[in-house]
């Protein structure tokens, strides 16, 4: 075993926080509550992301994992070294629909030409994605959505609504998973996966606020929109592949350890400044101090799996667990340490912190229920991982 | 990053798994908890023959030279087993503290027979109010011509009944300063003055109480310097520390397994337990905790074999492990149900482990603080 990073990880690294640091500033990031809070900021934070994302980009940096075919490094270590200093610096630029799970699906699912016309504008960082998978009645029942496509000539005509579809109303582009086969059982072999042009007639929103405040969330809806054959990926009926193929590295797409260390090290300088701590919050710190060095190995070691080109499989469901419920536990720890201080907005002249403790409070439950919850992942990692038997 | 073990860990792995599942069966777990000595010789010896008791110990002492990540490899494996006796006592923490802090001529004398089995040595170093740390040295040695005389009371030395030497940890000087003045001496365990009392435990592991009165020590039996002995003890528990949480993950890592082969194999309402989500959510639990000390403890025993600073890292290994093992072998027994609280079955051995265990070398109380310390806060 061997828990230090190469030299040419580790350069890599300070070129990145280089990179931060001259293109992030303090002022700017002080705006910023949480990697995961991009959206929602207006039309500046909107524009300030699509510019760094460009710069990401000319720095051939979204594009690490990628083969070397296609312009990337074959790194998937980097890839996740360039986005653990993103999100610890809650720096935007990194469009984690497009550049995390659209392109590996693409690169394996999806046709030369197909490649071509979509990989080359991620890797420049232009345009952004947004995924339309989940329904008002299929969430971790995702196979059994209702969302249809009907062949018609050269084209597929979508009908029905997605819902908690983040980021659509600021998305140039979109995946999509549907039903074309409405008698298929079991029910995900009648699915197909389609790239949709956002701004498709017929396509409409209605925003969805999330209970941190923020317009995260939209409910899209689909009145005889008419997709290209040619945006169809993967075969008719089999798009439920397409999504699983990779699923098992989108889980670990996110270094949510890095996030919530993030929030800890800001809460600790905290602290420093005020009063004594107590034993008991004292001890509370350094038991998340411990957790989230353990989180980081925990998704470390998906990363090495990925470097070495083996599938991971439970793995990367316990990476995407643990980050994001020890995000809960952090940001459900300095609430209470708070008190009622915690309870203070932005803009209220005594809130810690900038008033940011109730967004992040908030917002970090979305994430132990976004793109495979806790439960979902405990019965992968109990079913693939520990070979017990389906329910 | 490298989350996997070289071809000859594995290979250590492996052969110390087959040598433990036959020559160490729960029988004579449960056997050696009752007996007095609490180890067979005979298996001993053969520990000794496939270079157990030498591993760490380099070369030139008749030992093989290796590191102290593949001693954690073994000690996994015999957490796994529950191998009673004084490997941990003799090889962990004697052999550690005489590599550590042994002159040349004491490393000659002692290490040789050390490996081939002939020494059994143990670390005398918590006393009533047991405490890992400096402050909780209360034991005095004061110096009579070129002997030293000890007076004091030890508490909860493991293996000390059967010990050849004892290395007793005594203040050797009041300066205020709890780390200061503190001194390592190698006794005789014969010698006049020394009393040792078995104490009755739980998991029947042999803890001692030892106490020494105007036991009389030799000058040139300290290790190391006199009043420097606390740096030396301090990198030996760290080792020591590391060295028990290999042992809880192995302990663990057994549990997960014999739980996961129960939830399969037994049945409720027409079907295999391990099918309910209940069962299912309890079970990927522990294999989420047993990667998480895994990892740690790894990190841990990385560090300290590259010479890293590693005292964080060791600090969060014992924080966990104390915490999961215990948690995980609590959920084990929900699953197991009423078989799995009978004293003819395994998992009581592992359950009572985790309790004793969980306190050795701190709890996780004392490991968060040393967290908290170490991050300044």
């Amino acid at each position: 075993m061997n828990f230090a990073f190469t030299q040419e990880q580790e350069a890599f690294r300070s070129e990145v926080r280089k990179f931060i640091q001259r293109e992030f500033s303090p002022e700017q990031s002080v705006k910023y509550k949480d990697f995961f809070s991009m959206l929602g900021g207006g039309v500046e934070q909107r524009n300030f992301k699509q510019e760094m994302s460009r710069k990401l980009g000319a720095k051939g940096w979204l594009s690490l994992a990628w083969p070397k075919e296609y312009g990337g490094r074959d790194s998937p270590s980097l890839q996740h070294i360039l986005v653990e200093e993103l999100a610890y610096y809650k720096c935007p630029g990194w469009d984690g629909v497009g550049v995390g799970m659209l392109a590996p699906m693409l690169l394996k699912s999806g046709n030369e030409e197909q490649k071509k016309r979509f990989l080359t504008p991620i890797a420049r960082g232009e345009g952004s994605w947004c995924e339309l998978l989940s329904e008002r009645d299929a969430g971790s029942d995702l196979a059994s959505l209702q969302t249809s496509a009907v062949e018609d000539g050269d084209y597929f005509v979508l009908n029905g609504q997605k819902c908690w579809s983040s980021g659509a109303h600021e998305a140039d582009w979109g995946f999509i998973l549907v039903r074309t086969d409405p008698e298929a059982v079991p029910k995900h072999r009648g699915l197909s996966f389609f790239l949709l042009d956002m701004k498709t007639p017929g396509i409409s929103m209605t925003p969805i606020v999330n209970m941190a405040g923020e317009p995260e969330f939209n409910e899209v809806f689909f009145d005889d929109v008419r997709v290209p054959k040619e945006n169809l990926v993967g075969d008719k009926n089999r798009g439920w592949y397409v999504i699983m193929g990779v699923l098992d590295f989108e889980r670990s797409v996110f270094p949510v350890h890095a996030i919530a260390r993030r929030k800890l090290d800001d809460f600790i300088e905290h602290v420093r400044k005020t009063k004594p701590l107590d034993p008991v919050t004292r001890n509370r710190i350094a038991e998340l101090i411990a957790e989230c060095e353990i989180a980081r190995l925990i998704h470390h070691r998906v990363v090495w799996m990925q470097d070495k080109g083996i599938v991971p499989n439970y793995e990367s469901s316990i990476d995407k667990l643990y980050g994001t419920e020890l995000n809960v536990k952090v940001t459900a720890m300095v609430a209470r340490a708070l008190g009622h201080y915690g309870a203070l907005t932005e803009g209220s002249r005594l809130a810690p912190l900038n008033g940011h403790v109730p967004y992040l409070y908030l917002r970090a439950i979305g994430d132990v229920i976004a793109m495979g919850s806790s439960e979902i992942e405990r019965g992968v990692v109990a079913q693939r991982g520990l070979g017990l038997p389906r329910g | 990053m490298d989350f996997s073990l070289t071809e000859e860990q594995e290979m250590l792995q492996k052969t110390t798994r087959d040598f433990l599942a036959t020559e160490c069966p729960k029988k004579l777990v449960r056997e050696m908890a009752k007996d007095e000595i609490g180890h067979p010789l005979e298996l001993w010896q053969k520990m000794s023959e496939v270079g157990w008791l030498g591993l760490i110990i380099p070369e030139q002492y008749g030992g093989s030279g290796a590191s102290f990540f593949e001693l954690v490899v073994l000690l996994e494996e015999m957490g796994r087993a529950c191998l009673p006796g004084p490997f941990f006592s003799t090889v962990v923490l004697g052999g550690l503290t005489l590599l550590e802090g042994g002159s040349n001529e004491q490393k000659e004398e002692l290490l040789p027979e050390l490996a081939q089995g002939k020494l059994l040595l143990t670390l005398a170093l918590t006393e009533p109010d047991v405490k890992y740390s400096a402050d909780g040295i209360q034991t005095k040695a004061t110096q009579e011509n070129d002997d030293f005389v000890i007076q004091g009371t030890k508490l909860f030395v493991p293996d000390a009944h059967v010990s050849d030497y004892l290395i007793c940890a005594a203040r050797t000087k009041e300066t205020g300063i709890p780390e200061e003045g503190i001194t390592l001496f190698l006794l005789d365990s014969k010698s006049p003055g020394i009393n040792c009392t078995l104490l009755k435990t739980m998991v029947g592991d042999k803890q001692c109480e030892v106490t020494f009165d105007n036991a009389k020590v030799p000058g040139r039996n300290i290790l190391g310097k006199l009043d420097e002995g606390w740096p030396i003890l301090e990198k030996v528990l760290e080792k020591a520390t590391v060295a028990r949480c290999a042992e809880m993950i192995g302990g663990a890592k057994q549990v997960l397994e014999m739980t996961v082969d129960y939830a399969k194999q037994r049945v409720a309402f027409g079907r295999p337990i391990g099918s309910f989500e209940g069962i299912q959510f309890y079970c990927a639990n522990m294999l989420t905790d047993v990667d998480a000390c895994s990892f740690i403890t790894y990190e841990a025993a990385w560090r300290l074999t590259e010479g890293l600073p590693a005292t964080q890292e060791v600090a969060m290994a014992k924080a966990w492990a104390s915490e999961k093992f215990r948690e995980i072998a609590t959920l084990s027994h929900r699953i197991h149900g009423a078989i799995g609280f009978c004293e003819d079955h395994d998992l009581p051995l592992y359950f009572k482990r985790a309790k004793a265990w969980e306190a050795s070398f701190g709890d996780a109380d004392f490991h968060l603080g040393k967290i908290a310390t170490k991050a300044g806060i």
